[in-house]
């Protein structure tokens, strides 16, 4: 049921989250970067098995071409490549800072995008099991955060005081929030009638191409490069926050998500400039940096009935920054003939995701064991931390 | 539960959660127990001050202007000026919308919003922005369940509708003042001002179509030659009487009997213009007009001919009682039909907003952005018609999208913390359509469940 004071809470933020907050002081030199990407990315766009012999069956036309080919993935190694257009990580993975886990996936198991991001978030293994989340029980006295959104992600919600800030002008309802509207209007005459010719004026004002094209109108892709660059500079800030969390939305694609390009390659895109930008803002700090790039699960390995994928569980996660011992995928990969997929539909899942959470709390920024089996990820004895995640 | 949704929506402000359970156990005496008001007035709007203060404090601002003016340049007295009634209004928009989101009988406050935008005083005429909320309080509030006869001299007297339709500038030619003024032949013009009296005939009372003619305005302009405001005004003319209550100036009233409407009204003063209210008030032009708009509010954009026939027979059975023509409203078939039969106006939807997460706004300048960016800014109407009341004259694309954009932001807002679809059922109930449920259910992050519930039909609508 709702609870009256969060909701409170929630709306008093508007005015003190637009404005700089006081700045808690992290005494280490590691740097976490968590993004959230909410919708439940693709992992087999993300990262595409072009070696595995069922890949081009399955995926039919959203199967993405071969390394060296035009438009063709960005080869990670005779298995997997990296979608066409992330090229930085790409980069930085041929400088060993980069690396991808596949077939991962939280301890959830329905596909609810709601009931997922909280099983991600509270670190408890199931639905509302904690109210609070596991990046907030981790923090003690060295390491402080921010959340860069306007209300801080349950990941970050808890005991602990945190900062957080977003730029005062929000960005416009997103395509896709857009696109769902349009479908919850189908049915009555009077919304629907008036959102087509809103959507038209929109496009004319913005000369952007049709919700279903491949322009994306920006706003939130946009505003996650800016939230990049924000988060760059409060990491550098002399007395800063060390953990920063940000939310980009917009993945769900059960429609038309396209393959080298389309909807889902420029949402890539964005994500992809931001990370540029957040190591263009670090400076030298990139070296000390791990960016964790997140989503509640994934999708189905066919293709639907409309050019997209629906809720499926395993996905792939990347780790990009300097602090990375990247250049390598690490998968026990399951495979995706028929007879391998999880519950006849879905990538199977064959790792945890929170042994990657476990090994970079540990190891990157140092939190204790003890803490993080009894307080961070209680009950997660048989997710052990993933080592040598980070360089030694 | 049907029951409940519309009587918390339609004829409330929108259901808190946890409301609509209370409501389902008996839906109309819910209604009709609210008829007399809150026991108690709100603090927040007990708190303020009183409109004759107000209006004093803005008219010496007005006077000194004028001095400096003709001495030094007026530019830091403006300004004062400027925020003096700026402050006003923000404490009385705030008064409304905080009163109006925590409401326990929101069929009550609906009703002071919709006599309110009857008459309405449109604050973009100085100095309406630091009395029109004021003017809700002390003029319609108290008088929405008595005597349409009573609330009708209540507003007709009220400082702010005499200044927003410029009856103290209205002087008989025949008054005292009047014909030394004509003497003099000045440049100044000394005359009638129809404006108030036209707009009770048209507006307030019998429609526009109830069946009068120009020389009804004439005459009933004369009667109501001396409805003035007590105090000094921004001349410095006129000292006499209680500053910024309603007063009576014998000196400029058109002296004499005048027919209005066929009748000969032969009374002195004020009470002249008070016998031609109270026959306006159980007119039976009066008494369609009013039936009509009330059934276009709580029932559909085109009323039903029949409801409006009883209400009407109602109204004017009960010599123009309110709280029986409620009863009538709400003991009839029609408003019962259908649950989602209006589209909200923003002021609806941002109000039900508010009281879907049981949020006190402690800023009302977030009010007043979000309706400002939906065209519907507080007190602010733009002309003694009031806001309109169908969806066809809201319902332009670029209005709706404006909607769309600002659930967007207060999803934003309100982030991960609560779940839409827990929502949409706390308010909506059985009535939160199953496809609705569904899209929300389905998006991919709760902000995103929240954006859609809230510009979803099912919100849109009351």
């Amino acid at each position: 049921m709702l609870n009256r004071r969060e909701i409170l809470k929630s709306l008093g933020l508007t005015a003190a989250a637009c404005s700089m907050p006081r700045l808690a002081f992290a005494d280490t030199d590691k740097r976490l970067v968590l993004v959230i990407l909410r919708g439940a990315v693709d992992g087999l766009a993300l990262a595409a098995p072009y070696g595995d012999g069922n890949y081009r069956r399955v995926r039919g036309e959203l199967a993405i071409p071969e390394p060296g080919t035009p438009d063709g993935l960005l080869k990670l190694d005779g298995l997997f490549g990296l979608h066409p257009s992330l090229g930085a990580i790409h980069e930085s993975y041929q400088r060993d800072q980069a690396l991808v886990i596949h077939a991962i996936a939280s301890p959830y198991r329905e596909r609810s995008h709601f009931d997922g991001q909280d099983v991600l978030e509270n670190g408890a293994g199931e639905v509302g099991a904690l109210r609070d989340g596991w990046l907030n029980r981790a923090l003690s006295g060295d390491n402080h955060a921010i959340a860069l959104a306007q209300n801080t992600p349950l990941v970050l919600r808890g005991d602990t005081a945190i900062t957080s800030w977003a730029p005062s002008r929000l960005p416009d309802a997103d395509d896709s929030t857009l696109r769902r509207l349009r479908d919850l209007y189908a049915n009555d005459e009077f919304f629907r009638t008036r959102l087509e010719q809103a959507l038209k004026s929109q496009a004319i004002a913005s000369s952007a191409v049709d919700m279903d094209g491949a322009a994306p109108r920006g706003n939130e892709a946009k505003q996650f490069g800016e939230l990049m660059s924000a988060a760059a500079r409060f990491l550098t800030a002399a007395d800063g926050p060390n953990i920063a969390v940000i939310e980009f939305g917009g993945w769900d694609t059960h429609a038309n998500q396209g393959a080298s390009t389309g909807a889902l390659a420029n949402r890539f895109q964005a994500l992809d400039d931001g990370i540029s930008q957040l190591q263009l803002g670090l400076g030298k700090a990139w070296d000390e940096t791990v960016v964790a790039v997140v989503t509640e699960f994934g999708r189905t390995v066919h293709v639907n009935g409309t050019r997209g994928t629906d809720h499926g569980t395993a996905t792939a996660t990347v780790l990009v920054g300097g602090a990375i011992n990247g250049g390598k995928v690490i998968a026990d990969w399951p495979g995706l003939a028929d007879s391998n997929l999880y519950a006849g539909r879905d990538l199977m899942p064959t790792t945890d995701i929170r042994c990657v959470f476990k090994g970079l709390l540990e190891e990157h920024l140092e939190v204790p064991r003890g803490r993080l089996e009894r307080r961070v990820f209680p009950d997660s004895e048989s997710a052990s931390p993933m080592r040598n995640l980070v360089s030694a | 539960m049907k029951k409940a949704v519309i009587a918390a929506n339609r004829f409330g402000l929108g259901a808190r959660p946890g409301e609509l359970e209370r409501i389902a156990r008996n839906p109309e005496s819910w209604l009709l127990d609210q008829l007399a008001g809150p026991s108690r007035l709100p603090a927040e709007i007990r708190d303020l001050p009183e409109s004759a203060s107000v209006f004093e404090e803005v008219q010496a601002v007005r006077r000194d202007q004028r001095a400096a003016k003709r001495g030094e340049p007026a530019t830091d007295i403006v300004e004062n000026y400027g925020r003096l009634v700026r402050r006003h209004y923000i404490d009385q928009t705030a008064a409304r919308y905080r009163t109006a989101a925590s409401a326990g009988t929101p069929f009550h406050e609906r009703l002071v919003h919709f006599w309110s935008n009857h008459f309405a005083v449109s604050a973009d005429k100085q100095p309406l922005p630091a009395i029109a909320g004021l003017f809700e309080n002390e003029a319609i509030r108290p008088n929405v369940s008595g005597r349409f006869a009573d609330l009708l001299r209540a507003v007709e007297q009220h400082p702010a509708m005499i200044v927003y339709l410029d009856n103290q500038r209205s002087i008989g030619p025949a008054s005292t003042l009047g014909k030394r003024a004509n003497r003099r032949r000045t440049d100044q013009q000394f005359g009638l001002n129809e404006n108030l009296a036209r707009e009770i005939l048209e507006l307030h009372t019998l429609g526009v179509d109830g069946g009068y003619a120009q020389e009804d305005v004439t005459s009933f302009a004369k009667v109501l030659t001396g409805w003035s405001i007590g105090g000094a005004n921004d001349k410095g003319r006129f000292a006499d009487g209680e500053p910024g209550h309603f007063e009576f100036r014998e000196i400029i009233h058109e002296p004499g009997p005048q027919v209005v409407l066929g009748k000969k009204y032969s009374g002195r003063g004020v009470d002249q213009g008070e016998a031609v209210l109270q026959d306006l008030a159980t007119h039976p032009s009066t008494a369609r007009f009013l039936a009509t708009k009330l059934a276009r509010h709580f029932v559909a954009d085109e009323p039903p001919a029949r409801l409006v026939d009883k209400l009407t027979d109602t109204y004017l059975e009960s010599g123009g009682a309110l709280s029986t023509v409620y009863e009538t409203l709400i003991e009839a078939p029609e408003p019962w039909r259908l649950t989602y039969a209006k589209y909200k106006t923003p002021h609806d939807f941002v109000i039900s907003t508010l009281r879907a997460f049981d949020h006190v706004p402690d800023n009302p300048r977030f009010i007043v952005g979000a309706l400002d960016l939906m065209g519907q800014t507080p007190f602010r109407p733009g002309s003694p018609e009031g806001w309109p009341d169908t969806a066809e004259q809201w319902g332009g694309a670029d209005a709706l999208y404006k909607r769309i954009e600002w659930s967007n932001t207060v999803a934003r807002v309100v982030g991960s913390r609560v779940n839409p679809v827990d929502l949409g059922d706390a308010v909506l109930g059985s009535e939160f359509n199953a496809e609705t449920r569904k899209a929300v259910a389905r998006a991919e992050s709760l902000t995103q469940g929240m954006t859609l519930f809230l510009a979803s039909p099912d919100f849109q609508r009351r």
